[in-house]
């Protein structure tokens, strides 16, 4: 029976090595290897993986074209529904998703469906020149995207399908959103994969405009007026960062993890050949237990930091996709958990020489479900240290609300916006964090290509003038 | 590629060019500035928007040699380009925000030192447009290192003084503002103070003595200037403010200049941009 074959395990940098380097962690499955692991699918009648990805990829008709070596066909099986399987494939959080739900998984390993798919995608990049790209002709009207991650790529690329003329606004000078300027290199390698993805929305037609801030440079409003788009969409993320409000949070030395990410992934700080500076001290405290504390901890230490998590609850509920964690510890990170930050301690000169934390007890649970962490009092102590990162979360930035006007927004501040993305502006649609807070690339892609088809059929309702 | 179209040295180290940025021209207001990268290896590198000339796209830009970025922005020639030049960052001067009667009424003084000088001009060229003639104080170590004070003297009255007194009023900007007001009966409605933060510092302290509304432009370290990193955080008021979406204009009353002096130095004993002075106890 094929599910007795074990997992094919994936090949990876050797843990002591890729603790100093920047070089990819996984070096992801070669052709025999993932013949193998395809072969393991039972391709179920009711394949309950599907139901667990947030864009319904058809999981067992690819995996089945890669089991045949179709390779052109399980790209394009991905192709219906995601349009960026070599990054989806490395930074999904698969065992929330369609391998937690594996059937596999109930008695021994689910088949690795996000290794499988980063296979694919990485074959699709290779071959692209052998792949049809069938930019549809041009159908006259004008879509302006403002934002070029996830969401803004996927839904730029579809609308150039269609036959739009479609432009990228981003304020940064690098394309890609948090591909380029969050996640790191060794997780997301940006020249190999990130670079590719973004050509190939390009090839399609698709123009890209760099250090254009929209809500400054100029408003959506222009957008719409002034150059003549038909419609908007906004996908400008949640990258504003949140501090603790604690005390000595201003002192030197401690970082947002967006500021300790942006100076080494988008700036290039660990490489000598460019200009931007970065500080990384001996120790490196990171607070929080999310992706992208893990991402700003194992960047830490690959700078030649000592690094350290510190989480207020405890393993258990770690938000970050499990095999970040496991390669986090395999490199050294050390973790504390039940422990909550309460100052940031300086020396005289104002520098951060450590960070005063007390321990923590899991309680009953909250509204999240989980078990709410509490206070156990008297137990301070201080963590020596010289550098603090706040890895806490984000939320949207708010220019663009602050200058759109009639643009309805949540409390939270992120933009309103119904399932296919229409605001409360005509003819301004929306969509990924900017609407949902901070969440995943997959439903940010997902949202970017729901908002082009609405965007799709509003233009074509519209009266022609 | 953004085109250096006209450069011209201020002085031994400060450079003025005008740049081609239409987008930029187009929505810039006065207190506004751009961030530019020289290339593709460069800094993110913060500067204000000293003028701007809608019709011919152009924005002018005045830099003054710090350290390696500041040098490679002033290595660049007419006809060269930045890679990038985003802009305008940052909210307007409140100046702007004044409805027009009020505004008529009000008596701005200026206070600028160093390569603060420029930024002030358009703020002192907006008001004279809009009816209002501001007094201006140019502060500089010594007469050979004022700039731009021949453009300042069309748009508003020009009063100098210098540390050495090789130049108008002998001693520093605070001296000078306490000879206006108290010697001479001047009487404002409002300062803005644009220079280096220890000028600014006590500028401010001075103004608030004679309980004048001022504003002074912090000049935090940044990286992408849009409110996405946090570098450029400062205390206002007791809260955290980031200067590039919620400035670079501050009560100057209210701002903790001390901390943002020290957060302003955190890269000045780095191995990167200062490796003359990097004595090598950490990673940095
Ligand atoms: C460090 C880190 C690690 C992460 N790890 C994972 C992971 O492992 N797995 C996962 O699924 N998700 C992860 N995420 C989350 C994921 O990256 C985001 O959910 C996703 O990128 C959101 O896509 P988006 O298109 O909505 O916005 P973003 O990727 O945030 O892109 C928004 C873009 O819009 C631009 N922009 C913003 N405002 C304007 C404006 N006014 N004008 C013009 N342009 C503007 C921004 O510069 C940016 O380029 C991580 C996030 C971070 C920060
Ligand atoms: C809103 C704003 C407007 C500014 N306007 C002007 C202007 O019109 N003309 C001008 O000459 N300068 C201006 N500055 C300051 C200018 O950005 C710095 O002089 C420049 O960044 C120094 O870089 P450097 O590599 O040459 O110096 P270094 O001292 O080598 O820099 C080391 C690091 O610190 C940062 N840094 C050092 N000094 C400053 C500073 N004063 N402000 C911000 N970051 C700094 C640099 O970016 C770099 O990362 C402005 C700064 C801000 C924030
Ligand atoms: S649930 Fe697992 S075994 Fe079933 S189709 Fe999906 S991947 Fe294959
Ligand atoms: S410069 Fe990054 S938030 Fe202000």
């Amino acid at each position: 029976m094929a599910n007795r074959i074990p997992r094919v395990p994936v090949r990876e940098q050797d843990p002591a090595r890729r603790a100093t380097n920047f070089e990819e962690v996984c070096y992801g499955y070669n052709d025999e290897e993932a013949r193998l692991e395809a072969s393991r699918c039972l391709n179920c009648k009711a394949p309950r993986c599907m139901g667990a990805c947030p864009v319904h990829i058809n999981i067992p008709a690819f995996v089945a074209r890669v089991a045949a070596g179709d390779l052109a066909g399980a790209a394009a099986v991905i192709g219906a529904d995601s349009s960026l399987p070599s990054v989806c494939g490395r930074v999904c959080p698969q065992e929330n998703q369609c391998e937690g739900s594996c059937v596999l998984g109930i008695k021994s390993e689910p088949v690795a469906i996000g290794k499988l798919e980063r296979y694919v995608g990485d074959w699709a990049i290779a071959h692209r020149d052998e792949l049809p790209v069938s930019p549809a002709p041009r159908n006259g009207h004008k879509v302006a995207v403002i934002g070029s991650g996830p969401s803004g790529l996927a839904c730029a690329s579809d609308l150039a399908r269609m036959g739009y003329e479609v432009k990228i606004f981003e304020a940064l000078h690098k394309v890609g959103g948090v591909l380029v300027y969050g996640i790191p290199e060794f997780r997301l390698p940006k020249e190999r994969i990130v670079a590719e993805e973004v050509k190939s929305v390009k090839d399609l037609g698709v123009e890209i405009e760099t250090d254009v801030i929209v809500g400054r440079t100029l408003t959506v409003d222009d957008l719409l007026d002034r150059e003549g788009y038909d419609a908007v969409f906004i996908g400008t993320g949640a990258g504003l960062p949140r501090f603790m409000g604690i005390e000595g949070e201003n002192l030197n030395g401690v970082f947002s993890a967006n500021e300790f990410l942006t100076r080494t992934n988008l700036m290039h700080a660990y490489d000598d050949s460019f200009d931007t500076p970065i500080y990384t001290g001996r120790k490196v405290v990171v607070v929080g237990g999310g992706n992208v504390a893990m991402d700003a901890v194992r960047t830490a230490k690959r700078l030649g930091a000592e690094a350290v998590i510190v989480y207020r609850r405890s393993e258990a509920e770690l938000p970050a996709r499990k095999e970040e964690v496991h390669h986090a510890k395999e490199e050294g990170i050390e973790f504390r958990m039940l422990t909550n930050p309460v100052r940031v301690v300086g020396d005289d000169k104002g520098w951060v020489k450590g960070i005063e934390c007390v321990e923590m007890t899991l309680g009953e649970p909250d509204e999240s479900g989980r078990r709410r962490p509490v206070e156990k009092e008297g137990s301070n102590f201080v963590i020596d240290c010289d550098v603090v990162v706040m890895a806490l979360g984000t939320s949207p930035n708010p220019l663009i609300k602050s200058t759109t006007e009639g643009l309805q927004c949540n409390r939270k501040g992120c933009i309103e916006a119904t399932e296919d993305g229409a605001t409360s502006r005509e003819g301004v649609f929306a969509g990924g964090d900017a609407v949902t807070g901070a969440a995943t690339v997959i439903l940010a892609m997902g949202a970017g290509r729901k908002a082009a088809a609405a965007i799709d059929s509003y233009i074509k309702s519209k009266p022609r003038q | 590629m953004f085109e250096i179209v006209s450069r011209r040295d201020l002085s031994p180290n400060i450079t003025e060019m005008k740049v081609k940025a239409p987008r930029v021209a187009q929505s810039a207001q006065p207190g506004q500035f751009v961030i530019v990268r020289v290339d593709e290896l460069g800094e993110r590198i913060p500067l204000t928007i000293c003028d701007y000339d809608r019709e011919k796209g152009t924005v002018t830009i005045v830099t003054q040699t710090i350290g390696i970025s500041s040098a490679k922005i002033n290595s660049l020639k007419q006809g060269d380009a930045f890679t990038d030049f985003a802009g305008p960052l940052g909210r307007p001067s409140d100046l702007l925000e004044l409805p027009e009667e009020e505004l008529k009424k009000q008596r701005v003084l200026f206070v600028a030192g160093g390569v603060g000088t420029a930024p002030v001009y358009p703020q002192a060229k907006w008001l004279k447009e809009h009816g209002v003639t501001a007094d201006v104080i140019i502060g500089a170590k010594t007469k050979d290192i004022f700039t731009y004070v021949d453009e300042m003297r069309k748009v508003a009255n020009v009063y100098l003084c210098t540390d050495d007194g090789s130049e108008g009023f002998h001693g520093m900007v605070t001296g000078l503002m306490k000879d206006l007001i108290e010697r001479q009966g001047k009487q404002y409605d409002r300062c803005v103070i644009i220079g280096p933060m220890i000028m600014m510092k006590f500028a401010a302290l001075a103004t608030r003595e004679y309980n004048i509304p001022t504003q002074v432009s912090l000049n935090a370290l940044m990286v992408d200037g849009t409110g996405m990193c946090g570098a450029c955080r400062v205390t206002v008021d007791g809260q955290t403010r980031f200067t590039c979406v919620d400035g670079p204009e501050f009560d100057g009353h209210k701002v903790d200049f001390d901390e943002a002096m020290r957060r302003q130095s955190m890269y000045r004993d780095n191995r990167k941009t200062h490796p003359e002075t990097h004595n090598c106890k950490c990673h940095g």
